[in-house]
């Protein structure tokens, strides 16, 4: 970073063309996206491709936050699959209640025939209001406890990321043990309406994905302002010296907590979505292994460009569709020869390769802010 | 009485299973400061190696103490290849290593498949370990199965040598100056490479030779690794990296109290709240039972 801020500088005193075009690309790089998202993807692809690329929005939203928690601030977190899961689960609850009807029970309650009534920490999400809140603020919230406990004890790096790590296995295996009241393996499944509109109507699909998109461009939007801000620069400072930022009165504690708590919401709000995208929610999709592949796709990327970060989580999300159909054993030997080319190889991802190429041209040292 | 006495031996013998799978990483993880999470796959490496000699060997018993060197070997030389083509290249990122043998884990557990096929094989235990042994009779016994007790056994050899080969010989001596200072051990004439490898290879070994034991209490599979590194990774962040004494008690400990738990609750609300418990033990000790002091700000 002390090597890119000469640069930053410079670049602010370019004047011109040049200049105005330097800081306008932001912004059209955001339009551009827009006009995809909205206008190109939905004429361009069918009904059933454009339910796949919504699902891939959503681990989109989980990268988002990991490029801010992990890119920026240095905090690998390998278990925002638990987070994903929180708000994954807050919005099923919701929609298993709401489809069952007024008085009766979510079908797989029915099935095990044990209980009579909703257990009592499922009967507030009956309230819209309360779950779509809780899909967001819930994992914020487990996210805050474990983080301060956390931070404040300067357990960082590798312990951190274990201690994460073991998060995702710990509510994975609760979740798998809790049949009766969580669906156990099976998850919740089958959830077929949202909020009144059916969701097997392929326009109500559509719907969907709409919001999708617009909810990932907001918090594109959102971490960009964050990671422009002052408390980005800290947040930047924490990750590459700790004790520097002590010294100058901040508490890097705090810092870091608030990067890992608003990936947590970002990772919730992306569960919570994916949901009336996909019909399902279950520990397959939240535990050790989603959390990490949701990892791979940031490091693929660029961990700290928010666009390589949000490229790479859509694109290897496409490329493991796309391969693991044709080659279901070939995909997982080209994923992890993905994971270990990318981030031995490359360690700023595919968006340090930008870097790369601009920095080789003399006069133009505009050098990316990659780590 | 004897149910708590029954429930203490389970709780010591998953503790054992621990402490066998952690020492390897005790070595990568603790001293070369490397997190292998393809550490898992070498375990399963040294199980599926059970598996094959005893489908060559006829007797069980044979085939299992035939199994323990080779599994060693094997699980070594898987080891000492990783380190020698991608992990010499990450010594100064951590947490890279993290991800990048996690890709390897990938690679290899799909090997797994494609090689044995993805449902789980079982070996046979010999004669010998497939008993109990009673320990108090009468109307309400107390049984000691033999196979936990020939872990425990494993586990208890395993730290006794690998804390002498460090302590005595002098290729521990060269390990343990290198962990502490990489560059005054090159100028003092150690060539480091070669040490970190065999570092490695004696990790990785560890983990074959854990595998073998993991064939006496449960199905060998694909991902039968990925099941257990995190438990590993638990006890050595617990008992302080790079400390022996740690992970062992830690080890122990840890699954007493599991067993406990999982007797008074369910196992999954057990594995739940040993978490919690580890979370606060780190509220007191953020750096693990025990610690290596230094002035170093980082």
């Amino acid at each position: 970073m002390t090597t890119a801020t000469p640069d930053a500088a410079k670049s602010k005193q370019l004047s011109g063309l040049r200049g105005r075009f330097a800081a306008a690309r932001p912004a059209a790089g955001f339009v551009a996206a827009a006009l995809v998202l909205f206008a190109v993807a939905p004429l361009a692809l069918s009904d059933f491709r454009l339910g796949l690329l919504a699902k891939y929005l959503c681990t989109a939203m989980v990268a988002v936050g990991i490029c801010l928690a992990w890119g920026r601030g240095g905090l690998l977190t390998l278990g925002q699959g638990v987070f994903f899961g929180l708000g994954g689960y807050a919005m099923a609850m919701h929609l298993k209640i709401a489809d069952a009807g007024p008085g009766n029970l979510p079908d797989f309650m029915q099935l095990y025939g044990t209980a009579t009534e909703l257990p009592w920490w499922w009967r507030p999400f009956a309230n819209p209001a309360f779950a779509l809140a809780a899909t967001v603020l819930l994992p914020m919230a487990v996210a805050a406890v474990l983080g301060s406990f956390v931070f404040r004890r300067r357990v960082k790096g590798a312990y951190f990321a274990i201690l994460s790590q073991a998060l995702a296995a710990a509510f994975a295996i609760w979740l798998i043990g809790q049949q009766a009241t969580t669906g156990g393996t099976n998850g919740l499944t089958d959830i077929q309406g949202f909020f009144g509109y059916d969701l097997d109507d392929p326009v109500n699909q559509r719907m969907v994905y709409f919001v999708i998109a617009a909810v990932l461009l907001l918090l594109i939007a959102l971490a960009r302002q964050l990671i422009h801000s002052r408390y980005g620069e800290l947040l930047v400072a924490v990750r590459d010296s700790e004790e520097r930022v002590r010294f100058l009165g901040y508490n890097p504690a705090n810092v870091k907590l608030v990067a890992y708590v608003v990936a947590a919401g970002m990772a919730g709000l992306a569960g919570a979505l994916f949901v009336p995208a996909v019909g399902i929610i279950s520990p397959a999709l939240i535990g050790i292994v989603p959390s990490i592949e949701l990892v791979i796709g940031a490091a693929v990327g660029g961990r700290a460009s928010l666009v390589g970060a949000v490229l790479g989580a859509i694109g290897v999300a496409w490329a493991k569709t796309a391969l693991s159909e044709e080659f279901p054993a070939a995909w997982t030997y080209f994923q992890g020869l993905l994971f270990i080319v990318a981030l031995a190889f490359l360690p700023g991802g595919l968006a340090s390769l930008v870097g790369i190429v601009r920095r080789r041209r003399p006069n133009r040292a505009l050098a990316g802010d990659v780590a | 009485m004897t149910v708590i006495l029954g429930q203490m031996f389970t709780g010591v013998s998953i503790g054992a299973v621990l402490l066998l799978i952690a020492l390897g990483l005790s070595l990568t993880f603790g001293q070369m400061n490397v997190i292998n999470m393809a550490h898992g796959e070498f375990i399963m490496a040294g199980a599926y190696t059970t598996y094959v000699l005893q489908k060559s060997i006829a007797g069980a018993g044979i085939s299992l103490i035939v199994a323990l060197p080779v599994a060693f070997l094997v699980s070594g030389a898987l080891g000492a290849l990783l380190e020698w083509l991608l992990i010499r290249r990450l010594y100064l990122r951590p947490l890279d290593t993290l991800l990048v043998t996690w890709g390897v884990s990938l690679m290899l557990q799909q090997l797994a498949r494609d090689i044995f096929g993805a449902p789980n094989v079982q070996t046979r235990a010999p004669d010998l370990l497939t008993g109990n042994i009673t320990v108090i009779g009468g109307d309400d016994p107390l049984t000691f199965a033999n196979s936990r007790l020939f872990i425990l056994g494993l586990a208890i050899a395993a730290v006794v040598a690998l804390s002498l080969t460090l302590r005595l010989t002098p290729l521990g001596r060269r390990i343990r100056a290198v962990v502490q200072n990489r560059d005054l051990a090159e100028v003092s004439g150690i060539s480091t490479g070669p040490v970190d490898r065999t570092a490695f290879f004696i990790g990785s070994g560890l983990a074959g030779v854990a595998g073998v034991a993991l064939t006496l209490v449960g199905p060998i599979g694909p991902t039968m690794g990925t099941n257990v590194i995190i438990d590993a990774f638990l006890v050595i962040v617990v008992g302080g990296i790079g400390q022996l004494k740690g992970s062992v008690i830690v080890a122990f400990v840890l699954g007493v109290l599991q067993s406990v738990l999982e007797y008074s609750t369910t196992v999954s609300v057990a594995k739940v709240l040993v978490l919690v418990a580890i979370v606060a033990f780190l509220q007191w000790r953020p750096q693990g039972l025990y610690t290596l002091r230094t002035r170093s700000l980082v």
